[in-house]
C-alpha cells in the first residue's frame, strides 16, 4: 500500500509557497528546450499551462477535442472569478479567501493548497487584466466588483455574465501566441484514449485524430491532464455534451488514485427539466441571487397559480427565512438542497412541480430595469429564448442540477497525482474545494493551477529529467497501450447490439440522479451499485455503434466516454456510501442535524478518500489521507 | 409536431454530398433544435443508419461550436440566437427544414454538417494576443479604463468564432470576426503597444487563408448571434489603413 504523501512544505501557512518556490529546483534554459511536456485539454488550466510553460521554453503539445482550444467548456462559466484584492475596501484578505474556500467546502480541503491558491487569486486578476479581458469597470475606470454565494464580501470580478468566456479568450490568445511561437503544437480533434507509464513513470499518450481514426502516439517528459470534470456521469448537467472523464480514468486506471469521487456540486439555479429529450440543462449564474429572490408559495394550493397573483404575505422567502445572515446568498450545497425540500413538500412549482421562483421584481423596483438588464441582461435573454417567458416581467422558474464535481484525480502539493510525471489541474483533480466548491472558484483554481502553480512545481519532477533524451514512441509499453485502444475501439464496434449510447447514458444518469444525487442514503447506493453493474454488462453485449473505426465517427467517440461513466458511476457510489457523514454536496439521508441540517463526522472522516484501480472496477482499494487542520478551527458550516 | 428535415449528408471531405429526406415526428415545441436532430439521429440508429455528424458541445450559446445553416441562414430563423439556443417553437408544425453545413473555400466539410474552422485559430496565432508572458503583469487597477471603451471592447470581445459571419457572407469575407477581435485588443490601452502590427499581420492571414474581401453588405452583423456592430468592421479599415500608412515594415 502506497503511503500519501502530501508534500506540502513545512513552515507557517503563509510562507509555505513563498519558500517552496525559493527552494524548487529549476530547469535551466538551455535544458527546458529538451523537455516535452504533454498537456491535455485546453480550458481555462490547459490552455493557461500550456501557454505559461510554453513560455518558459518546454516543448508543449496541447490536445483538445473540440474543433478549437477556444471552445473548452470553462467558457460556459458565467458570473465571475474570485480574487483578494480587497479593492472594495471590505475587510477582505488572502486570509479570508482561504478561510472561506475551506469553510465553503465544509472542511474537506488541504489547507495548505488553498492558502496557495487564495494567495494566487492576487496575480490572475492583474495577468488577465493586462492580456486585454474586458473586466466590468466603475464610471472611474477602476474594476467593478459583485458578491457571490457563502461570502459577506465582495471579491468577484466579472465580465458581463461571460467571464469564463473571457478569461478562456485571454489563455486561448496566450496559448495561440506560444503556437505563433512554434513553442506550443496544438492538436484540435484529438482524444487521448490512454495514458502511456514507462518503467513507473508517465511518458506520453495515446490520443485518436477524430476526423480520421487514425491512433497516434506522442511522448514526453511529463503529461498534464486538464481534462475538466465528470458531471456528465448523470447525462443532464450543466457540461457541455463533450465533457467526459476518459482522460481521467484512463490515467486512475493506470495507477493514479481518485479522490472524494462523490463529491458532487449541484447547483440550485439551473432552467429547470422541460422534456424527455432533454440533452442538457442550462445554468443561470449564482450571480442572479445577488438580486433576485428565491421564494415558493406558502401554500401547496397556490402552487399552479399565476405567480404575480400571489401575494406577497402568501410567498415563502424560504433562504430570507431560515438563513437571515446569509440569505439568498448561502452556498450552493445549502441552496441546492433546501430547494429539493420545498418542492418534496409539494410546493414546488412549473410544469412539472420541481421548481422555485427566482424574482427579480424588488430589485427592478429599487434600481430600475436598465440596472438589472446591464447587470444581467444576457442571462434574462438567455432564459427567455429557452422558456419562452420574460423574467423582468415574471419570475424566473430554477431547480438545482449537476454541475461541478469537486472530487477527481488525487494529487499532492505539486499537482503530481500517485503516477510519477503525470499531473492533474483545474477541475480534473480533486484538491481546492473540498465537499463544496463556492461560486466563482472554479475560474480562479483553473488559471491559479495553471498559470501560477504548476509551471513552477512541475519544475521539481522535470529538473530530474534533464538527462533522460528524448523518450522514445517505440517502447514497449507504447505498443501495448496502443494495441489495447485499438482492440477496445473494435470490440466496441464488433458488438453491435440493440441499445444506442445515448439510451445507455440516459440510464445511468437516472440511476445518479436517484440515488446518488442531492440526497443519498445507504441502501440506494447499494441498489445504484447492482444496476450500474447490470447496465455496464447489458452496454458491452447491448449497445449498437455505426460504422467503423477509421475517419468521424461519433457514436464511438461517445460510447467510449459512456463506458468509462459506467465504471466511475459505481465507484462513486462506493465513495458515497463509504463516508457515513453528510458533508459539502454529498448529503446522506442518515447522517443529519435535528433542523435536518447536514451532520459532518470530523472524528472519523477528516480525511481525503482517495481510491486505487484494484483491476476491476468493483474492486476498488481505499487509501486515507488525513487532513490536517493548523490554521482553521473546525466549525459546523453556519450560514444562519 | 411533424417535420421533414432536408440535411445535407456528406461521408468524409472528397465525397460529392447530397441532400437526404427524412420525416419526423413527436417534436416538442420545447426542445431545442439540436435535441430535434439527437431525435432524428436516434431513429437512424435504430434502423441502424449512419447519424448525421454534426459539431456542438455547450449548447449554451457561447462555446461557438455549433454550426447549421437552416432554410438559407446561419443559426436558423432567430435573431441573436445560435443553433443551439434555438427551439422549435420557432418552426411551424408539417414544416419543412433545410440543413445545410457552413460552405465556404476556408471551412472545408469533415463530414455531413460538421466543417473545419482552424483558420478562424491561424488568424488569431497571427496576431489576436497581447504579448505578456505569465507573471509580468502590473496591478489590474494600475490602467484605469473608461467605462464606456470597456464596454465597447467588450461589446467586440464577446465573438464566440462561431463562422456564421463567413458562411452567410457572399464573398466568405471573415471580416467581422477579425474586426472584432483588432476593435477588442487595439481600444483597450493594452493593446495599443503592438496595434498596428497586429491589424497588419492578422489581416494578412485572414487573406491567405481563403476568406475573401468585404464589399459590406452587413449580412454578416445580420446572422450575427452575438450581435457584433459593422462599426468594428469600419474600425478594422481604420485601423488598417493607418497601420499601413505608417508602418515602417510589414
Amino acid at each position: 500500500m502506497t503511503r500519501l504523501v502530501s508534500k506540502t512544505p513545512e513552515g507557517p501557512l503563509a510562507d509555505k509557497w513563498t519558500n517552496y518556490k525559493s527552494k524548487v529546483n529549476l530547469v535551466a534554459p538551455n535544458n527546458k528546450r529538451r523537455i516535452d511536456v504533454i498537456v491535455v485539454g485546453s480550458g481555462l488550466a490547459g490552455a493557461s499551462a500550456a501557454a505559461t510553460m510554453g513560455e518558459l521554453g518546454y516543448n508543449v503539445k496541447c490536445f483538445c477535442f473540440q474543433d478549437s482550444p477556444r471552445r473548452a467548456h470553462s467558457i460556459a462559466a458565467q458570473g465571475g472569478i474570485n480574487a483578494a484584492k480587497n479593492y472594495q475596501n471590505d475587510g477582505d484578505s488572502v486570509y479570508r479567501l482561504f478561510y472561506d474556500t475551506i469553510k465553503g467546502g465544509d472542511y474537506r480541503s488541504r489547507e495548505s493548497n488553498v492558502h496557495r491558491l487564495a494567495e494566487a487569486s492576487v496575480q490572475i486578476i492583474d495577468q488577465c487584466a493586462a492580456q486585454g479581458v474586458p473586466f466590468a469597470r466603475e464610471y472611474g475606470g477602476l474594476l467593478a466588483n459583485r458578491s457571490f454565494g457563502g461570502v459577506q464580501v465582495s471579491r468577484t470580478f466579472y465580465a458581463r455574465g461571460q467571464t469564463g468566456q473571457q478569461l478562456l479568450i485571454g489563455a486561448y490568445s496566450a496559448l495561440s501566441r506560444q503556437i505563433a511561437a512554434g513553442t506550443v503544437e496544438m492538436y484540435n480533434r484529438h482524444e487521448m484514449l490512454d495514458v502511456v507509464v514507462v518503467d513507473g513513470k508517465a511518458r506520453g499518450i495515446i490520443a485518436r485524430n477524430l476526423v480520421t481514426g487514425e491512433i497516434e502516439r506522442h511522448s514526453a517528459h511529463a503529461v498534464v491532464l486538464a481534462t475538466g470534470g465528470y458531471g456528465n456521469v448523470f447525462f443532464l448537467s450543466t457540461n457541455a455534451m463533450g465533457s467526459n472523464v476518459t482522460a481521467a480514468w484512463k490515467a486512475h486506471k493506470k495507477g493514479a488514485y481518485f479522490a472524494n469521487p462523490c463529491f458532487t456540486q449541484i447547483h440550485p439555479t439551473c432552467i429547470p427539466v422541460s422534456g424527455g429529450f432533454q440533452s442538457k440543462l442550462t445554468l443561470m449564474s449564482e450571480s442572479l441571487r445577488n438580486d433576485g429572490r428565491v421564494w415558493v408559495p406558502k401554500r401547496k394550493e397556490d402552487c399552479g397559480k399565476d405567480p404575480l397573483s400571489i401575494k406577497e404575505e402568501d410567498r415563502d422567502y424560504y433562504l430570507e427565512r431560515i438563513y437571515p445572515a446569509f440569505g439568498n446568498l448561502v452556498p450552493r450545497d445549502v441552496a441546492s438542497r433546501a430547494a429539493k425540500y420545498v418542492c418534496d413538500e409539494g410546493r414546488g412549482v412549473g410544469k412539472t412541480g420541481y421548481a422555485v421562483y427566482l424574482d427579480f421584481s424588488s430589485a427592478i423596483k429599487r434600481l430600475g430595469e436598465d440596472t438589472i438588464r446591464e447587470r444581467y441582461g444576457n442571462l434574462f435573454s438567455m432564459y427567455e429564448r429557452i422558456t419562452d417567458e420574460n423574467p423582468y416581467k415574471v419570475p424566473m422558474r430554477i431547480f438545482p442540477a449537476v454541475h461541478y464535481t469537486m472530487g477527481g484525480l488525487w494529487v499532492d502539493y505539486e499537482l503530481s497525482t500517485t503516477v510519477p510525471g503525470l499531473y492533474a489541474v483545474g477541475e480534473a483533480n480533486f484538491s481546492d474545494h473540498g465537499a463544496n466548491r463556492l461560486g466563482a472558484s472554479a475560474l480562479m483554481q483553473g488559471l491559479a493551477d495553471g498559470y501560477f502553480v504548476l509551471p513552477y512545481t512541475i519544475g521539481s519532477y522535470l529538473s530530474g529529467e534533464i538527462r533522460t533524451g528524448e523518450i522514445s514512441s517505440d517502447h514497449p509499453a507504447f505498443d501495448k497501450a496502443e494495441q489495447e485502444v485499438k482492440d477496445r475501439l473494435q470490440k466496441l464496434l464488433s458488438i453491435q447490439g440493440d441499445r444506442t449510447v445515448d439510451d445507455f447514458h440516459m440510464a445511468l444518469g437516472k440511476i445518479m440522479w436517484d440515488k446518488c444525487g442531492m440526497a443519498r442514503n445507504a441502501e440506494g447506493l447499494k441498489q445504484a451499485i447492482s444496476e450500474i453493474q447490470a447496465l455496464r454488462e447489458e452496454f458491452w453485449s447491448n449497445v449498437f455503434i455505426p460504422g467503423d473505426a477509421s475517419g468521424t465517427n461519433v457514436e464511438l467517440e461517445k460510447a467510449g466516454r459512456v463506458a468509462d461513466f459506467l465504471e466511475l458511476g459505481e465507484l462513486m457510489c462506493r465513495d458515497a456510501l463509504d463516508r457515513n457523514e453528510s458533508c459539502g454536496g454529498h448529503f446522506r439521508e442518515e447522517y443529519r442535524t435535528e433542523e435536518g441540517e447536514a451532520a459532518r463526522n470530523d472524528a472519523d472522516y477528516t480525511y481525503v478518500a482517495a481510491w486505487e484501480y484494484g483491476g476491476k472496477p468493483n474492486e476498488p482499494n481505499l487509501h486515507k489521507e488525513e487532513l490536517v487542520f493548523d490554521n482553521v478551527e473546525l466549525k459546523t458550516r453556519s450560514y444562519k | 409536431m411533424k417535420f421533414t428535415i432536408k440535411v445535407w449528408r456528406q461521408n468524409g471531405p472528397k465525397d460529392k454530398g447530397r441532400f437526404e429526406t427524412y420525416p419526423l415526428d413527436g417534436i416538442d415545441d420545447d426542445m431545442s433544435f439540436l435535441e430535434m436532430i439527437d431525435v432524428l439521429n436516434q431513429n437512424l440508429l435504430t434502423e441502424k443508419k449512419d447519424p448525421v455528424t454534426f459539431d456542438h458541445d455547450c449548447r449554451e450559446g457561447i462555446c461557438g461550436m455549433c454550426s447549421m445553416y437552416i432554410n438559407g441562414t446561419p443559426h436558423g430563423p432567430e435573431k441573436a440566437t445560435t443553433t443551439c439556443q434555438l427551439h422549435m417553437r420557432s418552426f411551424k408544425d408539417g414544416d419543412t427544414i433545410t440543413i445545410e453545413p457552413w460552405r465556404a473555400k476556408a471551412f472545408p466539410v469533415i463530414k455531413d454538417l460538421m466543417v473545419d474552422r482552424s483558420a478562424f485559430d491561424r488568424i488569431i496565432q497571427a496576431g489576436g494576443y497581447i504579448s505578456i508572458n505569465t507573471g509580468n503583469a502590473i496591478d489590474a487597477n494600475a490602467i484605469p479604463i473608461e467605462k464606456d471603451l470597456s464596454n465597447e471592447a467588450m461589446n467586440a470581445a464577446v465573438c464566440i468564432g462561431c463562422g456564421a459571419c463567413v458562411a452567410s457572407c457572399k464573398n466568405s469575407s471573415a471580416m467581422l470576426f477579425l474586426s472584432a477581435k483588432v476593435s477588442h485588443l487595439n481600444l483597450l490601452p493594452q493593446g495599443k503597444a503592438e496595434a498596428k502590427r497586429r491589424v497588419n499581420s492578422m489581416m494578412k492571414a485572414h487573406d491567405s487563408e481563403g476568406f475573401g474581401a468585404c464589399t459590406n453588405t452587413g449580412a454578416c452583423h445580420a446572422v450575427c448571434p452575438k450581435e457584433i456592430s459593422l462599426t468594428n468592421i469600419a474600425r478594422l479599415n481604420r485601423e488598417y489603413i493607418g497601420a499601413s500608412l505608417t508602418s515602417e515594415k510589414e
